[in-house]
């Protein structure tokens, strides 16, 4: 595939053939080099054609984009990013996926990393009882529909209501913890059904809840405005809109094929499917996804609380005292004001594996980080560190403020499954001083640190080229896996 | 009749076999919760009826799938057993189906990692010689 060099970390893909922009990597050479290789392989699933297939799609704006942890999706790469022109463009499901609006939530907590090393055992078992996770999992709450069209309406906002957390937490959490615009009546009956017993539950895979310590700040002045400092335990918690949005991916993959049929898009991929923004298609679609936004907004918060049951008499803590530091998700579509040619206008920007990273400045940012712009979370794996970055002038200009969001799998789960035993990681993580609960053997082996890649490549990769800026690494003294 | 989980790099494919249409999409079934629990823990105790209609065999493979995840989540079942009715031609499928299974147990059921959804990424129903293949990419 024809690609030139922009500089030693941004990479460009001619436009050609039905690509209506060019394609852009944010990648050293040794994270794209994979990516080349998939495509000389003649690799079917292949993240730079993704790339390509997402800048053919109509009214896509500047580029297609890849961050610096870009590897093959479904549609969209994990990774990619692509704003669409409101009246020209399109709304896509590989854009958002079937984990919509999965991300993290940071906790910082008053505690040091010596007020809890001695006690990280029974710390971890705590968590591990107190947060239902896993397969099969049910959390606290048993909802009806009236009461998950409450979830939907309300996001964050409906834990907080039910004494689920702390009024702080909602202006500490992107969109204020409430996505406008979600409509329960564009999400089916069988996906609210799924979600009965699934708000306040962890899912498994590679969601998690992590004890971590604050080991190196690089940026002063951003963890100050954050009030984090060296020594701090954080507690990271992540997961996404469980059931109910996995149900609005399935049933709007069919949806949206119909309309992608209706208005005459060509289809290059399946999960590609898409419905022109302004059409009653895009527009259910838009509200589901609202919807399903605001379902993992009120699922972290409802874990963020649980957490705190867990901590607070343990250490004897008030819970306004672990106080939230961010939530940012990684599987969403959102109405934005960006500069495009040097007109600020309002646009639809899809990012699927990669988190919101506004700079310094801009109004949506909590009114405490609006000077140095939110943090961002880009998670390691469970023996490896995890970063707190931010938004830049830069990203804002070249990547509609966009952020990276992990490390991305190098090997297969089965792979995985095969070299690795669930008992010997924990052992070795133990070793290295992480406490590991899990609920499934296997699942730790399919998630064994040696199956990701180097985190530490794509945090190089996202602040070498100047789209996010480093701000803290962080360190897991206890881990909690479904 | 089988089924083969298939290497991919971030979830996991899963192909059913067997000498007929039905039992290829059965084995499809079996496979996808193979990932899940350990299927010779879980017994027969209660069964759940699936229809789904789909305009390709493709699509209601994916269909059928997605389903049975539903019922998994909305019933709290887990299934290991299934008997497969495929009726029509291109342009109109219908499948009838019941799947057989046992509320989960995380004790008993040795439950893994959760299917999040069924993708059309490299969904395939082929007949090749005398059997049939159902095959697709999970998304976990």
């Amino acid at each position: 595939m024809e690609h030139r060099k922009l500089s030693d970390f941004v990479w460009e893909i001619p436009q050609s053939g039905d690509m209506l922009v060019p394609g852009r990597i944010y990648a050293s050479e040794e994270l794209l080099g994979p990516l080349l290789d998939d495509v000389r392989g003649g690799q079917q699933w292949n993240a730079l054609e993704q790339v390509r297939n997402v800048a053919s799609l109509p009214g896509i704006l500047k580029a297609s984009i890849g961050m610096p942890d870009i590897h093959p999706g479904y549609g969209f790469p994990i990774g990619g990013v692509g704003a669409f022109d409101i009246d020209e463009g399109v709304v896509a499901m590989g854009g958002v996926g079937f984990d919509i609006n999965c991300g993290v939530r940071v906790l910082a907590t008053p505690l040091s990393a010596d007020d809890v090393r001695p006690r990280k055992e029974e710390l971890a078992d705590r968590l591990f009882g107190g947060v239902p996770a896993g397969l099969g999992s049910q959390g606290k709450l048993r909802l009806t529909v009236e009461g998950i069209d409450d979830v939907l309406r309300k996001g964050a906002r409906f834990a907080v209501d039910r004494g689920f957390g702390l009024p702080e937490d909602l202006e500490l959490s992107e969109e204020s913890g409430c996505m406008e615009g979600a409509d329960p009546e564009a999400v089916s009956l069988k996906a609210k059904q799924r979600q009965f017993r699934q708000v306040g539950t962890l899912g498994s895979g590679n969601h998690y809840l992590e004890v971590q310590e604050v080991v190196e700040i690089h940026d002063r002045e951003a963890a100050a405005a954050y009030s984090i400092e060296e020594g701090q335990i954080l507690v990271a918690i992540h997961c996404g809109s469980r059931a109910l949005g996995h149900q609005i991916g399935q049933d709007y993959l069919e949806e949206l094929e119909r309309a992608s049929r209706k208005y005459n898009i060509p289809v290059r991929e399946r999960e590609l499917v898409c419905a022109p923004i302004r059409s009653p298609e895009g527009e259910r679609y838009l509200s589901a996804v609202a919807a399903g936004v605001n379902c993992a907004l009120a699922n972290r918060q409802t874990i963020a609380h649980l957490v705190r049951e867990a901590m607070a008499p343990m250490f004897s803590i008030p819970h306004e005292q672990i106080r939230t530091l961010y939530d940012v998700g990684h599987n969403n579509v959102k109405w934005e004001k960006h500069s495009i040619d040097g007109r600020e206008r309002q646009v639809l920007v899809h990012r699927k594996g990669s988190t919101r990273a506004f700079g310094p400045g801009r109004p949506e940012n909590p009114a405490r980080y609006r000077e140095v712009g939110h943090p961002i979370f880009v998670g390691g794996t469970m023996g490896t560190s995890s970063y707190i970055l931010r938004g830049t002038e830069k990203g804002m200009e070249e990547v509609f403020g966009s952020g990276v969001h992990g490390a991305g799998r190098a090997l297969s789960r089965k792979k995985a499954k095969k070299k690795w035993h669930g008992s010997q990681i924990a052992k070795d993580l133990a070793e290295q001083g992480i406490e590991l609960r899990a609920h499934s053997g296997s699942g730790v082996a399919e998630e064994a640190p040696g199956a990701y890649k180097k985190v530490e490549l794509v945090v190089d990769a996202a602040v070498q080229s100047g789209i996010n800026a480093m701000v803290a690494r962080v360190f897991p003294m206890a881990c909690i896996k479904g | 009749m089988a089924y083969e989980i298939l290497e991919h790099t971030a979830d996991a494919g899963v192909r059913g076999s067997g000498p007929t249409l039905e039992e290829a999409f059965a084995e499809a079934a079996r496979g996808m919760f193979s990932l899940m629990a350990d299927l010779q823990a879980v017994r027969s105790q209660q069964a759940v009826q699936v229809a789904v209609e789909q305009e390709s065999l493709e699509s209601l493979l994916v269909s059928w799938l997605a389903e049975l995840l539903a019922r998994r989540d909305i019933e709290g079942l887990v299934f290991a057993d299934f008997q497969v009715h495929i009726e029509g031609a291109e342009g109109r499928w219908t499948l009838a189906a019941h799947a057989w299974g046992e509320p989960m147990d995380a004790g008993r059921h040795q439950l893994q990692v959760e299917v999040k959804a069924v993708t059309y990424y490299g969904v395939r129903v082929e007949k090749v010689g005398d059997t049939f293949f159902a095959q697709c990419v999970l998304d976990l």
